[in-house]
């Protein structure tokens, strides 16, 4: 079984962000970056999928420098193979853009299983997992939370969310997965798996080894153009309720019905 | 410069989802003078051709057949491809569930045309359309254009446009030719579980969410009971989920669902950048909490700092006055 586990950097999720000077792009000092969180879980995925079935783990990451530090982590985790696509043409890619990127490099790996995380959590656009499926003709199955492939390696039984519930579906392998919080706790590298990534060479997959021509991607080709960010309009000033515990709930029950008219 | 929306309907009704979607279209329909048209896919559709033809749009085409009764994004493709370049609407729009977070990337992508998710405003400045969305888990909003080849694809985020009011004048309603092969359906649906009743957190207008002060399982059955009393249903952080006191479907936030509802109440939870990801752009935020300084009461409309389970009884108490 050969697994690709697709994984993006992010900043990290905790922190507030500035918007920079041109407006349109955040600012990038100061940042701490990470793995998106449901591409850890695609990881843990990949690796489980490993253990009970044999085969190799290669996660790929498309993204500056920098990147090198998530495709790291997730070696250290257990991935067999790293690979960084790298290229200033990249730049400004969007997720489309990105999709057709990535589609090139799975084609050049190979596959029967990609997982690739529900949404990255910067942009949240949940297309590059989808788009990537189309470009490559293969069926997929978005936001799972559980994953059982047949002892003959052809069939992937997935549960995935909708919104009243789960819903049970079954394809044939090749096939891509994009996966949902809740379907495995992902481990933490041990020491030996740090110390065995640090020397581990990661592979690097420019323009050129992948064939791709400055024309389909990079902003040029962009179908979206982020034109502004701004911060979201600010709450009003809220008030504190006072008193013990039967005041304040009755001033809060009044305030619900008559001043906010919620309830 | 027609506007498309795919309608969305769930056990013979149309979605609230799609009520928006189409208020969406509305608006855009009135600022570039095009016309409004809908598609609905499925089996037996005349029911819910009647539910959508007072709400404003011109036509609506029917893709009706029994290969349509369940979704897979293969069927509807196969299904929507054609009528699509046939007609070539500019702009397609559908509510931003999980149905249109799996079709809508996906026809984008076979059409290579623009897709944005998610959108929550919608304005236009000229001839250009600008959509806005929630970015960086809300911490930050962006405005973004599309260009290229059509039809741009756009889901609408639930709750972000108010459901479609009443037209005077009826949709008129097109029959449309359906050719899927069977053996073109690559995902085989084997079954489905029910867990909640209709969209549950992401379309509930009152939701009461739970967090880490609620200390056990056992305890989130007073919040059932506040939101029994006020028609809302139960949420919570992620520390709550973690500890195995809700279930992952449950959780608010970051890497939960994202909610907009009318009135969130916050009971013991401390207000993360992660958690308020999910819940920011409430109508009305309600927090109770005992500790004075969480970051929840920075962004509460009204806050009761206090023992929640002192505070939560004499809450549903006072409602039943
Ligand atoms: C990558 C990533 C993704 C994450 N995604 C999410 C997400 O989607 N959703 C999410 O919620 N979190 C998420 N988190 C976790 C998040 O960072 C916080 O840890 C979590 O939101 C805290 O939950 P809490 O507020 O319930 O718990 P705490 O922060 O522990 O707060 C508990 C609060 O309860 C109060 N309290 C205790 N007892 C009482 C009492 N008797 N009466 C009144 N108040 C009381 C305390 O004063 C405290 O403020 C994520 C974290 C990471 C790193
Ligand atoms: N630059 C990237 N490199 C590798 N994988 C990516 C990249 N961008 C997105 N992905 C994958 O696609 C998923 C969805 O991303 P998005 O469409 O941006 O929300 C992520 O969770 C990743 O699995």
């Amino acid at each position: 079984m050969n697994i690709l586990a697709l994984i993006k950097q992010v900043p990290d999720t905790s922190i507030s962000l500035k918007i920079n000077a041109g407006g349109a792009d955040i600012e990038y000092r100061d940042i701490l970056w990470v793995i998106n969180p449901y591409d850890e879980y695609a990881v843990e995925e990949a690796l489980h999928i490993k253990e009970r079935h044999g085969g190799s783990v290669t996660v790929v990451s498309m993204g500056p420098d920098r990147t090198a530090d998530i495709i790291r982590s997730s070696l250290a985790m257990g991935a067999d193979e790293g690979v960084h696509v790298k290229d200033a043409i990249f730049n400004g890619s969007d997720a489309y853009s990105t999709a057709l990127i990535l589609s090139k490099a799975a084609a050049l790996l190979g596959f029967d299983i990609i997982l690739c995380g529900k949404q990255a959590v910067d942009d949240g656009w949940g297309q590059v997992g989808p788009a990537l499926a189309e470009i490559l003709n293969i069926p997929s199955v978005s936001s799972i939370l559980k994953l059982e492939i047949s002892e003959d390696k052809k069939i992937a039984a997935a549960t995935r969310e909708v919104d009243e519930g789960l819903e049970m579906v079954e394809v044939s392998l090749p096939a891509l997965f994009t996966v949902q919080q809740g379907i495995n706790k992902p481990r933490y590298a041990s020491l030996p798996g740090i110390m065995k990534a640090k020397k581990k060479e990661i592979r690097i997959l420019d323009a050129g080894a992948l064939g791709i021509s400055p024309n389909e991607i990079g902003r040029e080709a962009s179908r979206v153009e982020l034109r502004k960010l701004s911060y979201p309009p600010e709450r009003k000033k809220g008030k504190i309720l006072q008193g013990d515990s039967k005041t304040a709930t009755g001033e809060l029950v009044n305030l619900l019905r008559n001043e906010a008219k919620v309830i | 410069m027609s506007v498309w929306i795919i309608a969305e309907h769930k056990a013979g009704i149309i979605t609230d989802g799609t009520l928006e979607a189409i208020s969406a279209g509305r608006l855009i329909s009135a600022l570039t003078g095009g016309k409004l048209s809908a598609a609905i896919l499925g089996n037996n559709l005349d029911a819910l051709a009647d539910m959508l033809s007072g709400t404003g749009i011109n036509d609506i085409y029917l893709l009706d057949s029994p290969l349509l009764s369940q979704y897979t994004s293969d069927a509807y493709i196969a299904g929507i491809e054609p009528l699509i370049k046939l007609h070539k609407p500019f702009l397609i729009l559908m509510p931003s569930t999980c149905l249109g977070r799996d079709l809508a990337p996906k026809l984008a992508a076979r059409l290579k045309t623009a897709y944005l998710s998610d959108v929550n405003s919608i304005e236009m400045t000229g001839s250009e359309i600008f959509f806005s969305r929630p970015v960086y888990g809300s911490r930050l909003v962006s405005t973004l254009t599309c260009s290229g080849e059509r039809p741009w694809i756009v889901t609408i985020r639930p709750r972000a446009f108010e459901k479609t009011e009443a037209a005077q004048k009826k949709a008129k309603t097109e029959n449309q030719p359906v050719h899927i092969s069977p053996s073109s359906l690559r995902t085989v649906i084997k079954g489905f579980e029910q867990t909640q009743k209709g969209a549950g957190l992401t379309e509930a207008d009152i939701i009461i969410s739970g967090g880490r002060g609620m200390k056990d399982a056992e305890n989130f059955k007073m919040l059932g009971r506040l939101a029994k009393i006020l028609g809302g249903v139960v949420g919570a952080s992620g520390a709550a989920v973690d500890a195995g006191w809700m279930p992952h479907s449950a959780q608010v936030g970051q890497t939960g669902k994202v909610v907009s509802p009318k009135l969130y109440i916050a009971c013991g939870i401390s207000g993360a950048p992660q958690h308020l990801a999910g819940m920011s752009t409430s109508k009305c935020i309600v927090a109770i909490n005992k500790d004075p300084d969480a970051p929840i009461f920075k962004i509460a409309d009204y806050g009761i700092v206090g023992d929640l389970f002192e505070v939560v009884p004499m809450l549903i108490e006072q409602l039943k006055k």
